[in-house]
């Protein structure tokens, strides 16, 4: 309602006035096409050469887990203006949270569908406990909290033998079901496949709405000018734990459907590498932008996952001295790296800048009814 | 309307304002002027919450709001109190248990313990108004933030415009416009049918008060993209957005050419006449000052040196002293 009022041309204009209208729907209707798109994909080549039709899903799948932290971790960083880098924490919380409710280590087995529900509160209630005492922080003193806090969680796990089984972490949680109808199996990534996309939708609906609502427009205050939001009114300190209780309960909602995944939970899992690939899918899709943000996600994953296992066999098959003895899989951390690195170098805003940040960075123009 | 009493601000060593008492009707154009440094403004981000003063009270339409904050060492015990029944429901849940406790129970007790923290922390940080109340009468007293005084009724712009300048004009206002919206983030998530016709009439009432500044058809404009004077506009706009009863103007004509200074002017006016909103103004240029306002107050050196009408006001020869130092006020 508020965003602005650009004049829909080009050959689809009809099409895209509409869904302009209607996001929800073509949020829906988009996802609903890619995730046929996909699969389908793989079945021609090159793609169909490099792995199975149900590897390259189960891979859709956890990109798309990754996308939606990303997406999370966007509320926080490029709405609120708020640089957490301890966001992987959340998504631990998330994941021990069903692991302690449906397995074999705690006894319990709780269906997995209230779990989900309770996976966000979790990460909610963390996200407040986080939120709370740095709420007076700025920059990089809160990115060094937020930091601390990403590390403090993974070593609690760590170390809380008792409640967690320490290092093994643990493992052999429930896969979901729908009584009498489906069965989740390690072997069949089909419905996981679907119940992750179902999700990455929801998620994003959500968001989007959020953005646009009067929470979305008094974080942008916020992340604008503080003072001048506090004094239009806004209670800052309510709005900031917000951005961290939405954020947190997204990562622990998608904590739980990545524990439920791969069945296994590990401290080792939620380490600050997990963070850093968050944040740097936020950098590359663009900071503030949803679409732009999941996008960043999906390449960097397909392109750790895929591409570097890719050049692995590739230097194998030829047979190149010293470069045959490298996993080029290792190098995913420099891949953050470089990408960090190059995209606040060359381009800032991400690839997909968010409309504002785009504004931020572009050259002052002069609008139509700007100076005269 | 607003009544300060003995209002003092220190920064260390410097008192910015020293004892200042005053008053302003409602319903008037009110002037604050005084020389560079005289402490025009800290008075000002005294008023409007930002600094807590270091003693005086600020009423607004009869309720103390501001005051200097006493009790600050008893502030941790509010945490600490509310969270022993549940960490001695904790505790006694387990002792119940006994001998070798279990993960479930261990991972209850713990959730119980800080269900009792966050919960806490939360009306710490929230401050519903019967919690006020409540640590009011054990002693601790918070001044009002500045977010409380715009929910009283007061609006302010500032002398360095702060627009959110990568917010387009009208979605400027419709943020000016937050204490009147409900809009909750359930709302928001679900499009409820109540938010959706709060936001179109929010958006409908952005876009007067955008032509009310003469900014109409600048509504999808950037904040940063309109020129020095627009942007003086916006920001009032975006004051009254808030449906003052006061408004707080930190220098409006500063750096504006003589035909801006006189729209200006001719604007405040309005606001006054046609919104009923009393105005309350820092500005050094006179021809704005001795034209406008009904009353002025002179500070200097953070005291209050006089008061009165603008004519009073420029025969007085304290306020020419203070301007043009003690040569000048002599000759005089």
């Amino acid at each position: 309602m508020t965003r602005i009022a650009d004049a829909v041309t080009g050959p689809f204009a009809p099409v895209r006035a509409f869904f302009r209208r209607h996001r929800s729907l073509g949020i829906f209707v988009g996802v609903a096409l890619l995730s046929i798109a996909l699969p389908l994909l793989t079945r021609v080549p090159p793609f169909d050469g490099i792995q199975s039709t149900n590897a390259w899903v189960n891979a859709f799948t956890t990109a798309a887990i990754y996308a939606m932290l990303a997406m999370g971790l966007n509320v926080v960083i490029g709405f609120a203006g708020l640089l957490d880098l301890g966001y992987a924490a959340f998504f631990a919380l998330g994941g021990y949270t069903y692991a302690l409710a449906a397995s074999p280590f705690s006894g319990i087995h709780l269906p997995f569908w209230p779990m989900l529900l309770a996976g966000g509160i979790v990460g909610a209630i963390f996200g407040v406990l986080l939120g709370a005492p740095t709420l007076r922080l700025r920059g990089d003193y809160l990115a060094i909290v937020t930091l601390g806090f990403g590390e403090i969680v993974p070593i609690t796990l760590m170390n809380a033998d008792k409640f967690t089984d320490g290092v093994n972490g643990i493992g052999g949680i429930d896969k979901p079901s729908i009584p009498g109808i489906l069965q989740f199996t390690l072997i069949n990534p089909w419905p996981m496949y679907g119940l992750v996309l179902v999700l990455f939708t929801l998620v994003m609906i959500m968001i989007y709405r959020l953005e646009d609502s009067r929470l979305g427009r008094t974080w942008d205050a916020i992340r604008e000018d503080e003072l001048a939001a506090e004094s239009s009114g806004v209670n800052t300190v309510i709005a900031k734990l917000q951005a961290f209780a939405v954020g947190a309960s997204i990562a622990g909602i998608v904590g739980v459907v990545n524990a439920a995944k791969i069945t296994i939970v590990t401290p080792d899992q939620f380490r600050f590498a997990v963070s850093i690939s968050a944040l740097a899918a936020v950098v590359l899709g663009g900071m503030g932008n949803t679409i732009g943000v999941a996008t960043g996600a999906f390449i960097i994953y397909l392109f750790q996952s895929i591409l570097l296992k890719q050049l692995n066999t590739l230097v194998e098959n030829f047979n190149i001295p010293v470069l045959n003895q490298i996993d080029f899989l290792e190098f995913q951390y420099v891949l953050y790296g470089i990408v960090l690195v190059l995209m606040m170098l060359k381009r800032p805003q991400g690839i997909f800048p968010a409309r504002r940040r785009m504004r931020e960075f572009a050259p002052l123009k002069i609008g139509k009814g700007g100076l005269k | 309307m607003l009544k300060a009493r003995g209002v003092t601000r220190k920064f260390g060593g410097l008192v910015a304002v020293n004892n200042v008492d005053f008053e302003i009707p409602r319903g008037s154009i009110s002037a604050i002027i005084g020389p560079n440094g005289a402490g025009k403004t800290t008075f000002f981000n005294v008023i409007a919450g930002i600094y807590a003063p270091t003693a005086g009270t600020i009423e607004l339409d009869g309720k103390k709001l501001i005051s200097p904050p006493t009790g600050a060492g008893r502030e941790p015990i509010l945490l600490v109190l509310p969270t022993i029944p549940f960490i001695a429901l904790a505790i006694y849940f387990l002792m119940a248990v006994g001998g070798d406790t279990g993960l479930v129970e261990g991972v209850a007790s713990v959730a119980v313990a800080l269900l009792g923290f966050v919960s806490a922390l939360l009306l710490n940080i929230v401050r519903p108004a019967w919690y006020n109340r409540f640590i009011k009468r054990i002693g601790v007293t918070r001044p009002a933030r500045p977010n409380d005084m715009v929910a009283a009724g007061l609006a302010r712009t500032f002398q360095n415009i702060r627009l959110y300048k990568s917010l387009t004009t009208l979605e400027n206002i419709l943020v000016g416009m937050h204490v009147h919206l409900r809009g909750t983030l359930l709302g928001a998530l679900f499009k409820t049918r109540q938010v959706r016709e709060e936001e179109a009439a929010a958006e409908q009432r952005a876009r007067e008060l955008l032509s009310f500044v003469d900014l109409a058809g600048m509504e999808n404009e950037l904040a940063s993209n309109l020129p020095y004077g627009k942007q003086r506009l916006l920001e009032i706009a975006r004051a009254i957005a808030s449906r003052p009863k006061l408004l707080l103007l930190d220098e409006p004509a500063a750096g504006m050419n003589p035909k801006e200074t006189e729209e200006m002017t001719a604007l405040i006016r309005r606001i006054r006449d046609d919104l009923g909103i009393t105005i309350l103004l820092i500005e050094h240029d006179m021809r704005v000052v001795m034209g406008i306002s009904d009353h002025i107050t002179v500070l200097d050196h953070g005291e209050k040196i006089a008061e009165g009408l603008p004519k009073e006001i420029r025969n007085n020869p304290k306020v020419i002293e203070a301007y043009l130092g003690r040569g000048a006020a002599a000759g005089h």
